[in-house]
């Protein structure tokens, strides 16, 4: 039984910590938050540069090559620090993707881009305030020419290429596949939303007849396997913020005096710091299963994603919006950092879809294994 | 990361799974059963069996010294044998308590003497121990105890004389030997007045009542004393210094009290998948899938932290975190899922027949009693607080009973 990291793995997080403490502190995070730089480029490009981007993405295409439970220890230190980066859109998600779909000629032309940082990559897959299905698609392809209307894309506004899921045809019944559209190319226009969480960006994308790459053959199922595996990614990310929220409400607890005594002191505090250890202990553990599965292309990988996610969601849920409470008022300032915490929680349990889907999803492949 | 065991490892599992495919049933092929019923004679007797059997082919004591007929083996092949073992329907419970706390209390305070004569009846299952700690007046604050221990003259291997109340007292109706913390001094603080004994439990002057729980069964006891002699020769650490000896016995409480009973997830899931709604089948049911996820990630994530406790084990390290969030976890859920699965069956839920009720009543059963797994062994407040404290770190709670005599500290009973 080995199921912890190894030392070089541990090795590789306390340089992240050390690096990212330095370089992305609460007052860099705040600067995405604050003007409208849409992120850290100085951060994206030493995060290149340092073989982080490329963690996962094999040497011959470009990539450091160290695998994905590398990537997974970076995941968690972006997490704890708020990165303002495009790092999920791009690498759990574009970088995924093409490792998973794409043909050699594709994977030749634009991995070594994305591991270098510079291209950006992102998803383009919601249609507005609607369950993203299948059913729901209506933007479309023919001819290679692809049309119709994205919101919210997460990165949409920064990135240079993206991969959108449209139907091959308009008729009814069409199946769903995965194109890549170049976002620098013609038939694009894009906007930038606002959102809850500002230190990550969230765009409005148009297409009109844009020129349009197939990836993959699979469409739909394709497109699932690819947000399993950027569902455990995001999952570090979200135990790293959520341990991170931990921390800080435990830190200015103890401080806090109330009643002649720290209110760390008082068991209303103590249990509330208890429930955010274990459920951050069961999110990391879940977390772990998902990396292996993950790194060894399991079966058990939808479960294991799916399994990860929900825990991790809950996790930084409770832990985000607790240390607000904790804090007090001050806690509900601008000023101080509880809130970056707040939106990061809120945006990444939305990024892959609603908490509502993915225990949905957890069932089915449930259902689907019970039935094998 | 990977989940292969080590060499030494997947010998010892291989031993365990042979043994136990020839002398237990699998689970797969079992019936279920409703409740544990082991204050029965023939569970008992059926216990004794198993106990004697394991100890017969090496698998009594894992961790224990060989000296004293243990195997001498590592904590992770211990968690290896319970796993294994988790797949059989075999007798447990008797010696859980005796072999999880009481012996190892022996072991770090009994004489030599005293160890090569208690260490293998016990292993054998030929002799039941349980613990008489808690009291009416000592529950969650366990050194508030009150039952007396006073020296019946003041020679140094003089007797020492009990008398008081114990409570919650599991398998006293049929232990052989017991552990016990008393106060012997009411004129110091309360955590400096206390000694530790161990003691016959057919000596004369103890009464046994049982306690008949809200599930019906009696596992628990009353234990009365009056006038019950102890030789000084059978007190554990020094005199005035119990509680130290009581922190042993509960560290090891910790890994003994395990995960809650089913219905787990497996058991709901199955229930769900058996059970039609008013607009088709539960599994379709939104709500229904909802509350299905939520029981899994959690039941997943205790199996994925024991994982991590392995793999700390494995490589010669302490246990993690799991040890703490176990039971704060797995009992709510057992308790949560329980009334989900009699919620499922409708009106017909409130009926415990388990001729009529879904899976032989499992689901009532449990409605009845997994308000007991919140509280023994450490309520889920306690257990937060253990956690608060000692894995967080933050302060303790005010404390009005560290100064001063415990005698003069408020009781409410004035």
């Amino acid at each position: 039984m080995n199921f912890e990291f190894n030392d070089d793995q541990r090795m590789l997080r306390d340089q992240a910590r050390r690096f990212l403490l330095d370089k992305s502190p609460p007052a860099v995070v705040r600067e995405t938050l604050e003007t409208d730089q849409a992120y850290d480029k100085d951060l994206w490009r030493q995060f290149g540069e340092m073989g982080w981007l490329g963690a996962a993405i094999p040497e011959v295409y470009g990539g450091s090559g160290l695998g994905h439970l590398e990537l997974c220890v970076i995941a968690e230190e972006l997490g704890r620090a708020l990165a303002p980066t495009p790092f999920a859109s791009s690498i759990y998600l574009g970088a995924e993707a093409l490792m998973t779909a794409g043909s050699e000629e594709q994977k030749q032309s634009y991995l070594p881009d994305i591991a270098t940082g510079a291209a950006i990559w992102c998803l383009a897959l919601s249609e507005g305030p609607r369950p993203a299905t299948e059913k729901n698609i209506t933007t479309s392809v023919s001819d290679g020419k692809l049309s119709g209307e994205k919101l919210p894309v997460a990165d949409g506004d920064i990135a240079d290429q993206a991969i959108v899921v449209a139907k091959d045809g308009s008729a009814d019944g069409a199946l769903a596949g995965l194109y890549i559209v170049d976002l620098n190319g013609a038939g694009v226009e894009r906007t930038t939303v606002d959102s809850v969480d500002p230190t990550r960006s969230q765009a409005r994308l148009v297409f009109r007849d844009a020129p349009a790459e197939k990836l993959g053959d699979e469409g739909w199922p394709l497109l699932e396997r690819i947000q399993d595996r950027a569902a455990v990614l995001m999952a570090f990310e979200q135990v790293g913020g959520a341990e991170m929220a931990m921390e800080m409400a435990k830190e200015y607890a103890m401080g806090r005096y109330a009643f002649g005594r720290p209110i760390a002191g008082y068991q209303a505090i103590k249990h509330r710091l208890a429930d955010m250890y274990i459920q951050t202990e069961l999110a990391r553990s879940n977390c772990y299963y998902g990396a292996w599965a993950l790194s060894t292309d399991a079966a058990e990988l939808a479960v294991a994603a799916a399994t990860a996610r929900v825990s991790a969601t809950e996790a930084y849920h409770f832990a985000s919006k607790e240390n607000i409470q904790i804090h007090g008022g001050m806690g509900f300032t601008w000023e101080f950092n509880c809130h970056l915490y707040y939106r990061r929680s809120r945006n990444l349990a939305l990024a892959l879809g609603s908490q509502r889907r993915w225990k949905d999803r957890l069932i089915r492949a449930l259902e689907r294994r019970n039935a094998a | 990361m990977d989940f292969a065991d080590t060499q030494d490892e997947t010998a010892f599992r291989e031993k365990a799974r042979g043994f136990l495919a020839e002398n237990a049933e699998n689970k797969a092929n079992a019936k279920r059963t409703n409740g544990t019923g082991w204050n029965k004679d023939e569970a008992l007797a059926a216990a004794q069996l198993w106990q004697a059997k394991k100890f017969d082919a090496g698998f009594a004591g894992l961790t224990m010294p060989t000296e004293y007929g243990g195997q001498g083996l590592s904590p992770i092949m211990q968690v290896i044998y319970h796993q294994e073992e988790a797949d059989y329907v075999t007798p447990r419970g008797v010696y859980e308590i005796g072999l999880g706390m009481c012996i190892p209390t022996m072991f770090a305070y009994a004489t030599e003497a005293q160890k090569q004569r208690f260490a293998k009846p016990a292993l054998r299952g030929e002799e039941i121990w349980c613990q008489l700690f808690s009291e009416p007046a000592g529950g969650s604050d366990l050194a508030g105890l009150r039952t007396r221990a006073e020296r019946d003259r003041n020679a140094d291997d003089a007797d020492w004389v009990i008398n008081g109340q114990k409570i919650w007292t599991s398998g006293a109706q049929f232990s052989d030997y017991a552990i016990l913390v008393a106060r012997s001094d009411f004129d110091v603080p309360k955590h400096k007045g206390l000694t530790f004994f161990f003691l016959s439990m057919k000596s004369p002057g103890i009464e046994i009542r049982p306690i008949k729980q809200v599930s019906g069964a009696a596992n628990f006891n009353e234990v009365y004393f009056t006038d019950v002699r102890i030789p000084d020769s059978q007190r554990l650490g020094a005199v005035g210094e119990g509680w130290k000896v009581s922190l042993t016995t509960l560290m090891n409480e910790r890994f003994a009290v395990g995960i809650a009973p089913a219905p787990d997830f497996e058991e709901v899931f199955d229930l769900v998948r058996n059970t039609e709604l008013e607009d088709g089948p539960a599994l379709d049911n939104a709500l229904v899938r909802d509350r299905l996820a939520d029981w899994y990630v959690r039941q997943q994530g205790l199996r994925n932290a024991h994982f991590r406790t392995m793999t700390a084990l494995s490589k010669g390290g302490t246990p993690g975190p799991e040890s703490s969030i176990n039971k704060v976890v797995s009992a709510v859920k057992y308790q949560d899922i329980s009334f989900f699965g009699t919620d499922m069956q409708e009106m017909a839920g409130i009926i415990t027949d388990p001729e009529i009720a879904a899976m032989d009543g499992l689901f009532q059963t449990g409605v009845l009693s997994s308000p007991g797994y919140r509280i023994a062994g450490g309520t889920d407040e306690i257990l937060r607080s253990i956690i608060a404290e000692r894995v967080l770190g933050l302060p303790q709670d005010v404390r009005l009973d560290k100064e001063g005599a415990f005698r003069d500290l408020p009781t409410g009973q004035d």
